[in-house]
């Protein structure tokens, strides 16, 4: 596998300024560009003759609401000649719109699609901008921060109409939200003990 | 309920009269339709000329759920996804938790784990097979497949309790040690397989009417499969070889000797053949596992993500508090973020995480197989008979409570 550290150097070298930031997470690589330059990063590492980033895996959205440009949208891209990953993100604001990449990979296509239902964020030059997962008529987007988690709507069959309605929901309680987080400090840091150490894995009591 | 969504947009000009092609509505209640697929298909006379897949009848909102669960409670939305092969979406995620918290699980327990993938590909691959046989009119297969699928499901109720949502691998491990006698029964049932799988060898390889149905069906090229993101059998049947547990090896998939089966042709024959040869590669996995399994622990000793030992918890107070903690509040991963993969049954399987430090995951996406394999059915399917479109979806292997999460 191609070590995180030569596919950085790899990776800045072919995009240059338009990489904003590129940090390796916990040994993958996570390269940050602008959003309008997104289409063509895209294929410049896919046509690259050495890096060869022939497949696009995921996109996904993610959201962050205290951010001022509160989205972001993550591209998952895999070489296989170099068996090596690589993960785009860029940021965009509400109303914001990200150039589709469906022209350079098909497979964009329905992960686009997915990234506007669950996060309204609006893919220029997309062919089919539809929703995909929600329901016909569906609105607002379900995996916003801000969107609760019972959602607004209910569907029952209602015997008198003889057809499924929706209606606001309504709830015998409010919804609970127990996040048991102790008042004393959490158990964040997970020590490292010899026997965890990879290097060393030879010697755990197996 | 209808919305212009379903309206069809190809239409033409004949004779000065504008023509709409004839649309048909398939599924999402067809058994073909493999649980709730519905497809527009926009027709010439029999052929498609458009398809268009309605997905999500299924979303249950997965990744809005666990962002409201601790990482522990978790785990069992994992098997509920793709519920054919439930064990290795759980073995993505408890992957993708280690790999934050930073921690190794014990090696016996690693072994366990690629066993219980193998036992869990195999079970995937008998029901693909065989419900891709039964879309085409072979009902026999799937009736052996359903009996050997019962006897694995078998051995996950003995460690797990649970047929199909075991629930059984935790971050940092398993939840308990393989109970007595299970090896020896495994071994027995790795010797008495091969002669199903030659049975099915007889009924179906050879046999001219499946050979009719799917040779020189829904052909994708390596081209097409690399640019429409496909993974696992689907690209390996097209020619390129390509498996994560090779290339990526995670767990001790490194120390396991097995093949690759590629196909050639890219056909949906080919993609049986692959399913077909990956399930004789598995038993000889689950044979190395049972081989060189070590003893020792099954669960990672740091207490900060294991449960206390139930025995302390009878006389210790803190072991008393450390369990209601660990279950209630939850352990804690450090800020950070990953994308773990694994090659599940079916394809890359990839978990992307996004921690904030909290007992919480901040997001956790799923990337499913067969989203990205369904996706390509309107590009396989074009040119196609109405008939042939039942075997291109038969074998892209779909389960959708995977496709729509």
């Amino acid at each position: 596998m191609l070590a995180v550290e030569d596919l950085k150097n790899e990776v800045l070298r072919l995009l240059g300024t338009s990489v904003v930031q590129a940090l390796i997470v916990s040994d993958e690589l996570v390269v940050s560009i602008p959003r309008s330059r997104v289409a063509e990063v895209l294929e410049k590492l896919r046509d690259d003759s050495s890096l060869v980033m022939s497949q696009l895996m995921d996109i996904c959205g993610a959201d962050y609401p205290e951010r001022p440009e509160r989205f972001e949208v993550v591209y998952e891209l895999l070489s296989l000649i170099r068996n090596a990953r690589l993960r785009v993100k860029v940021r965009a604001g509400e109303g914001d719109c990200v150039p589709s990449v469906t022209g350079v990979f098909p497979s964009a296509g329905w992960f686009e699609r997915e990234v506007w239902d669950m996060y309204g964020i609006p893919f220029s030059g997309h062919p089919d901008l539809r929703r995909i997962l929600s329901d016909y008529e569906f609105e607002g987007h379900p995996l916003r921060k801000d969107f609760p988690l019972t959602g607004f709507v209910e569907v029952r069959y209602d015997p008198d109409q003889k057809r499924v309605v929706y209606e606001p929901v309504k709830l015998q309680q409010d919804y609970r939200n127990f996040d048991c987080l102790s008042p004393w400090k959490g158990m964040t840091d997970v020590q490292k003990r010899p026997k965890d150490d990879p290097s060393r894995e030879e010697d755990a009591p197996c | 309920m209808l919305t212009e969504e379903a309206f069809p947009e190809t239409e033409r000009v004949v004779d000065g009269k504008k023509i709409l092609p004839f649309t048909v509505n398939f599924g999402p209640q067809h058994p073909s339709a493999h649980g709730v697929l519905r497809m527009i298909l926009e027709m010439d006379g029999e052929v498609i000329e458009r398809a268009d897949p309605h997905i999500g009848m299924l979303h249950r909102g997965t990744e809005k759920l666990i962002e409201h669960k601790t990482y522990l409670q978790s785990v069992p939305y994992f098997d509920r996804l793709d519920y054919v092969a439930p064990l290795g979406q759980e073995h993505a995620f408890v992957l993708a938790v280690e790999k934050l918290l930073g921690i190794k699980p014990p090696l016996r327990a690693q072994y366990i784990r690629v066993l219980f993938a193998e036992i869990t590909r195999i079970l995937n691959h008998i029901f693909s097979v065989t419900m891709f046989a039964n879309d085409l009119g072979a009902v026999t297969p799937s009736l052996w497949g359903f009996e050997q699928r019962e006897i694995l499901m078998e051995f996950c109720e003995r460690v797990s309790g649970a047929r199909f949502h075991c629930n059984y691998f935790r971050p940092g491990g398993v939840h308990r040690d393989l109970p007595d006698g299970l090896i020896d029964d495994i071994w027995a049932w790795i010797n008495a397989f091969p002669r199903f799988l030659d049975d099915l060898t007889e009924l179906l390889t050879s046999n001219r009417i499946f050979k009719q149905r799917t040779v020189d069906i829904g052909i994708v090229s390596k081209e097409a499969a690399l640019e429409w993101g496909f993974s696992g059998p689907m690209l390996r049947a097209s020619g390129v070889a390509w498996d994560l547990r090779k290339a990526q090896p995670y767990d001790v998939y490194d120390r396991m000797d097995f093949d690759i089966p590629v196909g050639k042709t890219g056909d949906c024959y080919a993609r049986y053949l692959v399913r077909f040869e990956e399930m004789r590669q598995s038993l000889h996995i689950i044979r190395q596992c049972l081989r060189d399994m070590p003893a020792g622990p099954v669960m990672s000793d740091d207490l900060k993500v294991a449960p206390p030992p139930r025995e302390a918890m009878k006389t210790s107070m803190e072991a008393m508090i450390h369990h209601f903690k660990y279950f209630s509040e939850g352990f804690h991963v450090p800020a950070g973020e990953t994308y773990t993969v694994i090659e599940t049954p079916k394809g890359e399987f990839g978990v992307y995480l996004v921690a904030d430090g909290t007992n919480k995951p901040y997001r956790c996406h799923i990337r499913s197989t067969g989203f990205a394999h369904l996706q390509a059915a309107d590009v396989l399917c074009r040119g196609h008979m109405l008939a042939d479109m039942v075997a291109i979806i038969g074998s892209l292997d779909l389960v959708f409570g995977e496709v729509d999460r």
